[in-house]
C-alpha cells in the first residue's frame, strides 16, 4: 500500500467516470459519471494528505470535494427538473442548444 | 499484510461497482452499484486514518443515493431495465478517450517522483479537522456555507414550477397572454 497504488484507484475511477460522462445520453446517468470522477478525485486527496502532506487544510480539501459533489447533484438535478418541465428533454442529445 | 489485502479488496471493488454503474440495465441496481462503489472508497478513506471523513462519505452517498435513485426511476424511459436499451453516444470514442485518460494519469503516477511526507500525522485527526475548520480554514468553512446557501435557492428557483406570476414566460417584451386582464388600462 503506497501512494501509487491509491492514486491508480483514483485514475481508475476517473476514467471510468470520464467513460459514463462523455458516453451516456441520459443527462442523469451523466451526472453518475461526474460522481465517479469527483470519488476518484476524494481517493487521490486523501492519499495526498496521508503519504504527502499530512496537515488539516488536506482534509479541508476532501470537505470541499464532497461538498463539489452535492452541489453538482442537486444543481444538475435541478436543471433537468427546469429543462424537462420547459421542453420535455432528458437526454443530452436533445439539450444541444449551445452546439448548434 | 491485513491493511494491503484490504486495500485491494476495497480498491478493486470500487472499481468493479464503478463499471458496473454503466453496464446494468435496472436503474436501481445502477444507483446501487454507484452507492456500493462510493462505500468502498469511504472504506479505503478510513484505511488512510480519516475516520471521520471516511463516516461522512458513508452517511452522505446513503442519502445522495437514494435521492438520486428517485430520479432516476423518473427520469428514466425503462426504469426497471426489463426491456434492455443503449443510451449511449460515440461509445468507442468515449472509451478511448477514458483509457487514454487513464493510461496518462497511471503513467504520470509512476514517472513522477513524489515529494517525501512533510510533517507528522496528527494522533487525532477528526480534532485536527475541527481545529483547521474553526481556526485558519473559517473563511474555506464560510464559503462552502454559502455555497450551500445559493445552491438550494437556485435549485429552488430552477425546479419549481412556474404559477400564476410567470406571466410573461421566457419572452418579457410581449404582453402576457391573461385570460381576464388587470391593472387600470393605462
Amino acid at each position: 500500500m503506497n501512494l501509487e497504488l491509491f492514486l491508480l484507484l483514483g485514475s481508475g475511477l476517473l476514467a471510468i467516470g470520464l467513460y459514463g460522462a462523455l458516453s451516456q445520453q441520459s443527462v442523469v446517468m451523466l451526472m453518475m459519471g461526474l460522481e465517479l470522477m469527483f470519488n476518484g478525485l476524494i481517493v487521490a486527496a486523501a492519499a495526498f494528505w496521508y503519504y504527502v502532506a499530512p496537515v488539516a487544510e488536506g482534509q479541508v480539501l476532501i470537505v470541499v470535494l464532497m461538498v463539489v459533489m452535492a452541489v453538482e447533484m442537486a444543481v444538475g438535478f435541478a436543471v433537468v427538473t427546469a429543462i424537462f418541465r420547459a421542453r420535455d428533454v432528458d437526454m443530452t442529445d436533445m439539450a444541444a442548444d449551445l452546439r448548434e | 499484510m491485513l491493511t494491503a489485502v484490504l486495500f485491494w479488496l476495497f480498491g478493486v471493488s470500487a472499481v468493479v461497482f464503478g463499471f458496473l454503474v454503466f453496464r446494468l440495465d435496472s436503474m436501481a441496481r445502477v444507483t446501487f452499484a454507484l452507492l456500493a462503489s462510493f462505500v468502498f472508497v469511504a472504506c479505503e478513506v478510513l484505511l488512510l486514518g480519516l475516520s471521520y471523513l471516511g463516516v461522512v462519505i458513508v452517511l452522505m452517498m446513503v442519502m445522495e443515493m437514494v435521492i438520486m435513485a428517485v430520479f432516476m426511476i423518473m427520469y428514466m424511459m425503462n426504469p426497471a431495465g426489463l426491456m434492455p436499451m443503449a443510451m449511449y453516444h460515440n461509445k468507442p470514442g468515449a472509451m478511448s478517450v477514458s483509457l487514454g485518460t487513464f493510461v496518462v494519469l497511471a503513467t504520470g503516477t509512476f514517472l513522477v517522483d513524489w515529494p517525501e511526507s512533510r510533517g507528522s500525522r496528527p494522533s487525532d485527526t477528526t480534532k485536527a479537522l475541527g481545529e483547521s475548520l474553526m481556526g485558519p480554514q473559517m473563511l474555506t468553512m464560510m464559503v462552502l456555507g454559502l455555497v450551500l446557501f445559493a445552491t438550494i435557492v437556485a435549485t429552488v428557483v430552477l425546479a419549481t414550477h412556474r404559477g400564476r406570476y410567470d406571466r410573461f414566460g421566457d419572452d418579457l417584451r410581449a404582453r402576457p397572454d391573461d385570460p381576464v386582464p388587470g391593472g387600470v388600462r393605462r
